[in-house]
């Protein structure tokens, strides 16, 4: 069966390793909060000037002068610090940042990213994540493997306005993990259930499928 | 030096029509408020107004967008905001979007006497359009451009009659570095104290960038997205 949100930001989760500086994106991303494996410690950035983001705030404690990217109230943890923007693209510029999740409209298979523009439609901007997929030695996009009208969103080509160009490595969606390398998807995993020919169907940009594709697995 | 002014008023004397402003602020968090008020009743016009978003309809930025006040928007991302997208779609409002590493890198090159610096971010997109492209180390960068402004207006959590700012958390954001960029950086504050009250080790923006300061009589600190857990 195909995944939920919650199944792909745990699976995404899944790749967290200890002492890392994670920023999630808006969306399912920030659901990869929950799913944070035993005895991996990570810190989570937020881009408007956190370190250290902890959970929403409890009824009645929320303080409108602390909020994630997303604009959402949120808590800080113990070690947790403020900055000034400049300084938090410094850490995401510089790759200090060790690990972005974004969500996507449209990903190629070079690697390329579309998720801030629908000409004459919509445009709400970039925000910060053009820096971020710019920069990051680690990116992983959530998306559906498909858009409401049950078109690929995993192409050859992106058609929408580029977000960053070949930078996204690995693909977690309802159906599949994907990795990205010499011009190609390869198919790494499959949700439990989800047969590899409906990921094959649903993928419109080339796809390399080993002769064993494992499950993902969950706790 | 004492940077006091007493009200908003006095704070934003000299703003004109088809100036360009900065104005702190990341959502609704660490926005000048009493200013943005001031601004909407002094109706100027024809503004090039710099800030990461472009507000809400009814609150930020959106009051003055309302009021057709505002010619262009320089910003990140404006996605919360119905009349900043029908201005914006039918042509009355220019939009420039930057991305928003990029946004905070210009305005504290504006600052900090830096012309233009090269970033990865934008490269490949639009946004690259129209700019030198260098590699460096193996990858493309663009040229970027430094900004800067008539009046800076940002938002702090405690300043000093020196005009010394500390932020409160998230809401520090843009502020420091616009108040950098200003030729006239005014900076409202929900506390106001004497020179030496404030402990120097703590000063976020030194007062050298602040040229006019004030308290703010109401601040109403909007909360976009309340979200909270159940209490246990």
């Amino acid at each position: 069966m195909a995944l939920d949100k919650n199944g792909i930001a745990q699976r995404i989760a899944q790749e967290l390793k200890n002492g890392w500086y994670v920023n999630l994106g808006i969306g399912i991303p920030t659901l990869v909060a929950n799913y944070i494996p035993e005895g991996i410690e990570v810190e989570f950035q937020s881009e408007n000037g956190i370190l250290g983001m902890g959970p929403f705030p409890f009824e009645g404690e929320e303080d409108a002068d602390l909020i994630n990217a997303g604009k959402q109230t949120i808590t800080t943890v113990a070690g947790a610090s403020f900055f000034d923007s400049a300084t938090s693209f410094a850490m995401i510029r510089g790759q200090h940042v060790q690990l972005t999740v974004l969500g996507a409209m449209e990903v190629s298979q070079n690697g390329d990213i579309a998720n801030w523009k629908i000409p004459g439609k919509m445009v709400k901007g970039m925000g910060g994540a053009m820096d971020l997929v710019a920069s990051a030695e680690n990116i992983i996009v959530a998306m559906m493997h498909s858009n409401k009208a049950g078109e690929s969103k995993i192409l050859k080509e992106c058609t929408l306005p580029l977000t960053g160009v070949g930078c996204v490595k690995k693909v977690v969606t309802e159906l599949a993990v994907l990795e990205i390398k010499d011009g190609k998807f390869h198919l790494i995993e499959r949700a439990p259930g989800v047969s590899v020919e409906e990921i094959i169907s649903k993928t419109e940009g080339e796809l390399v499928v080993p002769d064993v594709v494992p499950e993902m697995h969950f706790d | 030096m004492n940077k006091v002014v007493k009200n908003v008023e006095e704070a934003l004397v000299g703003i004109q029509d088809g100036m360009t402003l900065m104005l702190g602020g990341f959502g609704l968090c660490g926005i000048p408020e009493n200013s943005i008020g001031q601004l909407v009743k002094l109706g100027t016009k024809n503004l090039t107004c710099i800030s990461n978003n472009a507000g809400v309809d009814d609150f930020g930025i959106g009051l003055m967008l309302q009021a057709k006040q505002v010619k262009k928007m320089i910003s990140s991302y404006v996605g919360e905001n119905d009349e900043f997208e029908r201005q914006m779609l039918s042509g009355e409002l220019e939009v420039d979007l930057i991305p928003q590493g990029s946004l905070a890198e210009r305005c504290r090159a504006g600052g900090a006497g830096i012309p233009a610096f090269f970033t990865p971010a934008g490269y490949g997109t639009e946004v690259a359009e129209g700019k030198e492209v260098r590699v460096f180390n193996g990858k493309p960068h663009i040229l970027e451009s430094a900004l800067t402004a008539d009046f800076a207006i940002v938002k702090a959590w405690k300043g000093d009659t020196e005009g010394n700012l500390i932020y409160k958390a998230a809401a520090r954001n843009f502020n420091p570095m616009m108040a950098m960029a200003g030729k006239i950086t005014v900076a409202e504050v929900e506390e106001l104290v004497p020179a030496g009250t404030l402990d120097p080790n703590q000063i976020h923006t030194p007062g050298i960038f602040v040229q006019r300061i004030f308290k703010g009589t109401a601040f109403e600190k909007r909360i976009e997205q309340r979200t909270v857990r159940k209490n246990a």
